[in-house]
């Protein structure tokens, strides 16, 4: 008997041992995920943070080409930044359809779209995602905290921290661009639980107008900085696109201020590459007309998004993958008869002397009676995973396109410099803004190019459309050319007709999400929605 | 093994010794038969009243005691009403023991325990071997389908082993999992799957198994506390008593499965004559010259076989069962197949007269899996069926694949079904082990207090591996050489002291203990192109997963009873987890339940036997939907292709995750009133159980405010869920007597359920989360959780009818008037889930026949059919044809309509799952040996107005499921 209970009080101590033991089991480490104590005491880390900042323009997650996605409640391939910019700025308008019957993908060209929108959501939370990681780096980067840590005298940490300045600032001014009157959150904010409150076109355009202006100084000078991070002159020319907007945003004219920041990045000594199409092909990277690339690689940046979506979606049809340089087509995106009659020398040929006309019609209907059709409208050839050679990207599988996309480049800068000058800003000439426009003709023309004489407002719009079609401009020409709902401009299936039609000026703006409403009841939604 | 012996028999001889003076004086032997309505029963205990001398029935039934003069027997069994039969004169003695699953004396498995069922407080119901379904069988749930009010197992489709989904009272959750708790042998299973497998469950050999016990309330289940939200089903094995004379079982049931119908689809000549009518010159050119029925190639007729091999006895104190079972299942898709081969091994020794108990058993199994390439099926419906199955050009392994105009394989297009399941070899080899040690000690210098302790080990290793040759059209352009390794341990240590004390009139039963569970997996992804190249994400994270949590508890239970008729039960249980973030890992669970035996005060007394009015209340948890370590900010490292390039440099990224450090478990609070009964005669009894689940702190996806996360949606505890409902059961036996018994069961349950909260801010304008991904499109989800509907309710746009009763094509009501269809006009109509489920088993025997049959029906659910949906355009991308749906030739559309509430349809359904019959032959073969043999038709017929293949898919969308079979089984089974 005695034994026993001698059993059971060594039963117990034990027992006792063993829970002290265990309970400490409770706090289990993540093997792989790593805390902030560790991250910000290692320089590295900084490099590394700053990238993902910029691969968020990118790519769409941790992994390549999908399984850990930054933002959620949508499929990862169509979360990219860049893919649904592109389908606000370019579907919306006459330079693109789609005829996929993914969710509400339509409603973009049909102009239906409601503030339940899946894809305007994605673009909006990746907006502000972006926005998140810019605080967190500036916030975790001041000369302070840097000393604390014994990086004070680290000159390149302060060189990502302006640059992950211009990435927030750019993704406000697509924010104030899309949807106007936004959440506004700095790195004075705190993180986690708290309501952002909302700002409205004129404050968010002062805000960006001051960010770029104080990191104008900072910023690595044009051209010096690692190919694919942000310059000076990325911001001039971020500045340049905010004043040339400034009346749809402000409703007051800066177009002097546009012209000053246009002279200081054609200043910087870029030049137009001799061939138009290579700037949509691999190699395009070495080009000296590209201000600021999004990057991309077949094999080590890998996203169902970006270029890959822009390579792929427009091929199908007749057409050859192999010469794309991809496995195959997806038979989604093609133009209208309306965008194509931009190009036309006579009533209804394409002038087959332009470049820049990439138009593929065979077994294609010029005519849009059904958008789900591929065979309806015509296709276009612009982004291509082939170098100038023809040869093929790096991914073996054909899927993933190392090609770049244009984001800035000084085409747009020359355009940019030429309106400004007809809607008479000063500090430019109309003999200038005159010389630019040829200049970009002339680089287009095959034969026979004689130059223009003059120019006026709507050939520069149309200028725009032939020279920077697809490459996300589209929809803020449009209104600020006061065409895109109203009836001065009609393209096929505008606002959901056949003929197009006019549609409510509410529609300059996307609604903010229902969603963040929802979850931010402070915000108010934008007229019309 | 002949040492054991020696030494068991030693000891043997050294108990006997010391307990010898308990034997009594012997004046008589008395012999006698016992058998019931179909026969003699051996094994049997015949015990003198009194004393602790007894004897066990043999095969035929007989049983001989050497007994004193004025002796009583008692006669028990399990099943069966126990009787009591004073000898009198008489010497030899024909007992017939009534077969009772209403027994009040039967005792049921609770959690850290048993109870008798009369002093059940809870909801609590107990299904025992012989009332399992029958038939070709893998995995254990589907023994109970159709059997237990309130418990729905949706069979997961027909792949071997696949198993079904388990829900009790329609889960307790939105986001996270409505999987119960699975506890076997008292070792809780963690809720992950295992990799290799259809489903963790077809690792354990159904015919290991004694008992299936569903513990439905929270009163019953919040022993299990952070875990019981969705109630709790204990498995118990079969175990060797003390006692029992070697008894070698021997079954076999071979089995042919068959698809009962195929999906309508176009002909050939059909699709030629709708391409010939409606598509342009280059669609035409894509026809081909065959009718291909690509159903009839994919699927075939598939023999199984189980068979199983049993030895139970005891060798004095050491009672033991063995088993070794062997299943091959063939699928019917093309190439799907499981070899499960099994072992178990339970031995329960009993030393010190009872005062220590030790339970050691070991289940082991071995399952080799080919997967069929499910792809095929639905390819099989999509595929040209004007296209050969072969081409004699011999690329893409002599299979018909689609070809761009390049002359390359067309990547859009959909695979030949064969060329997939042809060319793809899916193997995994998956070993489980799960062994265990339960100790139970009696206290000596106090007998009315138990220690308990169980120690188990539940280990699962995996591998496998895919492979597809480049060659075929389905492995371009590299194929896969996917191997993939994974190891499960977990580890289980939980110790318990209960004190059971009678003091007048109140039954003391009070219980205390602790439990350390640690959940350990590791795996190895190694996936590769068929050429050697790894085109993957190489990062070591993607490819090593890792991952460890533990769980630590304290539980207890106190049971008062007073007189036998007033009953109370409380529980306790405080969980802590390492999956939670620190201040909020600990978390208490407390239930209270009451019982008033009415019967014993008299009231009912005329009718029934026993009347019992039950009210419990408790609070669960539920433990899936955080990962293993939340709420912690942290910065998760990017893998090697989601590198960005600085200059020439690719920099592998850093990103901060969302996060959210109050995340903390669901909590459920039930309430549930019963009443039990049994009639007078015990012809009839049952219960009726009404309950009310609220949930709350829900694991939500929920939009965080733009900008205040590094995440736009974060797993937040949100969301509220009400769940009630009514359940019935009868069980009946309307014919007994000699020759002649006829059970009936019936189960009945309405169960309904309505969100309550979603947003932290309540919102107007909130339309709640969408869910339900369909095929077709990217992201197209139908199915929306919003406030004041059930969950998972679809929300799709009202179709607009032309006069004559089409639909017209993309043609809705403007719900909203605002003049245009958008998102906003969509509204919710019906829900997956059902409102009444029912379940009736029959079982008559007659003589030395018997014949049952289980009917399952389900009443109020809606199937969403995608396959309707998604097979309409014969043409999708221009460059090669599909197969359409014939329902295309109705509706005459043109493109996808996927949001069209046409597409809804009335899923209700009446089944017979199972219908048997057997014959006893214990007559045939004297002395020698009983068998039954028996023919089992599963899967008998469905009644139902849903047009597509199966109305019962989980999920409510319908897309290309694996068939389930028709499946005719013979088996026989053999004591001896």
């Amino acid at each position: 008997m005695k034994n026993i209970k001698n059993l059971i009080l060594c039963g117990l101590t034990l027992a006792l041992v063993l829970f002290e033991s265990c309970v400490k089991d409770l706090d289990r480490k993540d093997p792989y995920n790593v805390t902030s104590d560790t991250v910000y005491s290692d320089p590295a880390s900084y490099r590394a943070l700053l990238a993902k900042i910029y691969a968020g323009l990118a790519l769409t997650g941790n992994q390549g080409p999908d399984g850990k996605g930054d933002i959620a409640g949508i499929d990862e391939g169509f979360s990219s930044y860049l893919r649904n910019y592109y389908y606000a700025q370019e579907l919306t308008t006459d330079e693109a359809v789609i005829g996929w019957n993914d969710a509400t993908i339509k409603d973009f060209h049909n102009m239906k779209w409601g503030s339940n929108d899946g894809f305007l959501k994605a673009m909006y939370y990746r907006i502000f995602f972006q926005i998140a990681l810019c605080n967190e780096f500036i916030r975790e980067t001041t000369d302070e905290k840097l000393s604390t840590r014994g990086l004070g005298s680290d000159t390149q940490i302060k060189a990502y921290r302006s640059e992950a300045k211009f990435l927030r600032a750019l993704s406000y001014w697509h924010a104030l661009d899309l949807f106007g009157n936004v959440p506004f959150v700095t790195d004075k904010d705190p993180l986690g639980a708290f309501l952002p409150a909302q700002t409205n076109r004129a404050e968010l355009f002062s805000y960006i107008e001051s960010e770029l202006k104080a990191i104008e100084t900072e910023l690595i000078a044009p051209k010096l900085n690692e190919y694919g991070r942000a310059d000076k002159a990325a911001a001039w020319t971020l500045l340049a696109k905010l004043y040339l907007n400034a009346e749809v945003y402000t409703g007051q004219k800066k177009d002097t201020e546009c012209i000053t920041y246009c002279n200081k990045v054609i200043a910087a000594g870029y030049t137009l590459d001799s061939t138009y199409d290579n700037l949509f092909k691999i190699g395009n990277d070495k080009s000296n007309e590209m201000i600021f690339a999004v990057r991309f690689d077949g094999v080590r940046s890998k996203t169902w998004g970006g270029m890959t979506f822009l390579v792929h979606a427009p091929v199908g049809g007749t057409m050859t993958a192999s010469e794309f340089g991809i496995n195959g087509g997806w038979s989604g995106l093609r133009t209208t008869k309306d965008f194509v009659a931009l190009f036309n020398n006579t009533q209804s040929k394409v002038d087959s002397n332009d470049r820049r006309a990439m138009f593929y019609s065979n077994g294609q209907d010029l005519e849009i009676e059904d958008i789900s059709e591929f065979k309806q409208g015509y296709a276009i050839t612009k982004y291509k995973n082939v170098d100038v050679t023809g040869k093929a990207g790096s991914d073996p599988a054909g899927n993933f396109p190392d090609t770049d996309y244009p984001m800035f480049r000084l085409a747009d800068v020359h355009l940019m410099y030429a309106e400004a000058v007809l809607r008479g800003g000063t500090g430019g000439t109309q003999a200038q803004a005159l010389t630019y426009v040829n200049a970009l003709r002339k680089r287009a023309y095959k034969a026979t190019y004689t130059n223009l004489a003059a120019i006026t407002l709507n050939d520069i719009l149309n200028e725009r459309g032939r020279e920077l079609y697809w490459e996300c401009h589209r929809r803020t020409d449009l209104i600020r050319f006061k065409k895109f709902t109203t009836g001065d401009y009609l393209w096929q299936w505008k606002g959901g007709v056949k003929g197009g039609k006019a549609v409510s000026d509410d529609l300059n703006l996307f609604p903010i999400p229902a969603s963040d409403i929802t979850a931010n009841p402070t915000l108010k939604q934008n007229k019309g929605y | 093994m002949k040492k054991l012996n020696l030494i068991l028999r030693r000891a043997a001889i050294l108990l006997f010794t010391l307990f010898s003076f308990t034997a009594w004086s012997q004046t008589r032997t008395v012999t006698g038969v016992v058998k019931d309505a179909t026969g003699p029963i051996p094994s049997v205990s015949i015990l003198e009243k009194g004393t602790t001398n007894g004897a066990i029935t043999d095969l035929d039934g007989k049983f001989s005691l050497a007994v004193g003069s004025n002796a009583t027997l008692i006669i028990s069994f399990v099943g069966y009403t126990t009787q009591e039969v004073a000898i009198g004169t008489q010497n030899v003695f024909n007992i017939t023991l009534l077969e009772d699953s209403k027994t009040l004396g039967e005792v049921v498995v609770v959690g850290y325990g048993t109870q008798k069922k009369k002093d059940l407080t809870g909801s609590i119901v107990s299904i025992s071997e012989r009332n399992f379904q029958k038939g070709n069988i893998a995995s254990a749930e589907q023994l109970i389908a159709g059997k237990v009010a309130g418990v729905v197992i949706t069979p997961n489709g027909g792949a071997p082993g696949s198993g079904g989904t388990i829900r009790i009272r329609g889960g307790s959750s939105l986001n996270g999992t409505n999987d119960p708790l699975i506890v076997i042998d008292g070792v809780p299973l963690a809720t992950s799957g295992i990799g290799g497998v259809a489903n963790p469950l077809s690792l354990i050999n159904p015919n290991d198994i004694e008992s299936i016990t569903v513990l439905k309330d929270a009163s019953a289940a919040a022993i299990y506390g952070s875990r019981a939200s969705n109630g709790v089903l204990m498995i118990v094995t079969k175990k060797g008593k003390k006692g029992d004379k070697l008894n070698v079982n021997f079954s076999s049931v071979l089995s042919s499965a068959q698809a009962a119908n195929f999906l309508p689809v176009l002909t050939g000549d059909e699709l030629r004559s709708l391409v010939g009518s409606k598509g342009n010159v280059t669609e035409k050119s894509f026809l081909g010259k065959e009718n291909t029925n690509w159903q009839e190639q994919i699927y075939r007729s598939a023999f199984s076989h189980d068979e199983n091999l049993s030895f139970t006895g005891s060798v004095n104190i050491l009672p033991y069962r063995v088993s070794l079972g062997y299943l091959d299942q063939n699928g019917i898709l093309l190439g799907s197949n499981l070899k499960r081969t099994s072992a178990s091994v339970n031995l329960s020794p009993r030393f010190f007269d009872d005062h220590l108990k030790i339970d050691v058993s070991y289940k082991g199994a071995y399952n080799k899996s080919f997967f069929a390439d499910e792809g095929a099926i639905g390819a099989a419906v999509t595929f040209d069926p004007t296209q050969p199955i072969r081409t004699d050009k011999g690329r893409f392994q002599g299979y018909y694949e689609w070809l761009d105009n390049s002359g390359k394989l067309n990547t859009l297009a959909g695979k030949n079904p064969l060329g997939l399941l042809n060319s793809r070899e899916d193997v995994s080899d998956v070993n489980r082990h799960i062994a265990n040690a339960i100790i139970d000690y009696k206290f000596h210098f106090l007998p009315d207090l138990r220690a308990n302790f169980n120690i188990a080990i539940d280990q699962a290793n995996t591998e496998g591996y895919v492979k597809k040759d480049s060659t075929a059209g389905s492995g371009f352009p590299f194929g896969t050489n996917n191997v993939y390794t994974q190891a499960r341990t977990n580890k289980t240590f939980e110790g318990y002291l209960n004190y059971a004390k009678k003091i007048n009139n109140f039954d003391f039963d009070v219980m205390g203990g602790y439990g350390y569970q640690d959940f350990y997996y590791k795996g190895v992804n190694d996936f590769k192109g068929m050429d050697g190249v790894v085109r993957g994400d190489t990062a070591r994270f993607f490819t090593i997963p890792l991952e460890q949590s533990t769980l630590i508890s304290f539980f207890g239970r106190a049971k008062i009873g007073f007189k036998d008729r007033y009953l109370a039960t409380f529980t306790v249980r405080n969980d802590g987890s390492s999956r939670l973030a620190p201040g909020y890992k600990w978390i208490t669970y407390p239930a209270a339940a009451l019982a008033w035996r009415m019967s014993e005060d008299g009231i009912g007394k005329g009718l029934f036997s026993d009347l019992k009015l039950r009210v419990g209340y408790g609070i669960t948890g539920q433990q899936e939907g955080i990962g293993f370590y939340n709420g912690l900010k942290l910065f998760a490292p990017g893998g090697t292709t989601a590198q960005y390039p600085f200059g020439t440099e690719y920099i592998s990224v850093l990103r901060p995750n969302g996060f959210n450090e109050t995340l903390t478990w669901q909590q459920t609070a039930t309430t549930n009133f019963a009443i039990d009964f049994t009639t007078k005669n015990e012809r009839v009894s049952g219960s009726i159980d009404y309950y009310m689940r609220k949930s709350s702190k829900l694991l939500s996806i929920v939009n965080v405010p733009a900008g205040a996360n590094f995440t736009n949606e974060l797993l937040t505890n949100i969301g509220e869920l009400d769940i009630n409902g009514v359940e019935l059961t009868l069980n009946t036996t309307p014919v007994k007597s000699e020759n002649l018994t006829w059970d009936a069961n019936f189960v009945l349950a309405y169960n309904t359920n309505k969100i309550t909260k979603l947003t932290l801010v309540e919102d107007p304008n909130f339309k709640g989360l969408e869910v339900g991904g369909i095929a077709g499109g990217v992201g197209n989800k139908i199915q929306l959780n919003t406030i004041g509907s059930p969950r998972n309710s679809f929300n799709l746009y009202k179709q607009v009818y032309a006069e004559n009763g089409k639909p017209i094509e993309g043609v809705y009501v403007d719900k909203n008037g605002d003049g245009k269809i958008n998102s906003d006009d969509k509204y919710l109509y019906e829900q997956p889930d059902a409102t009444y489920t029912l379940g009736f088993t029959s079982n008559l025997s007659y003589r030395n026949f018997n014949f049952g049959f289980v009917l399952r029906g389900s009443v109020g659910n809606y199937m969403y059919n995608n396959v309707y949906s998604n097979n309409i355009q014969f043409s999708p991308s221009g460059s090669y044809l599909n197969n359409v749906s014939p329902n295309v030739l109705e509706t005459g559309f043109r493109n996808g309509q996927l949001f069209s509430d046409y597409y809804m349809q009335n899923a209700s359904f009446l089944k017979m799952d199972n219908l048997s019959i057997g014959y006893n032959l214990s007559s045939l073969f004297k002395n020698k040996f009983r068998a039954q043999l028996s023919a089992i038709v599963q899967n008998v017929f469905t009644i139902t107005k849903y047009t597509g293949i199966d109305p019962e898919i989980n999920g409510g969308i319908d897309n290309n499921i694996y068939l389930r079979p028709r499946t005719i089984s013979l088996g026989i089974n053999v004591n001896f």
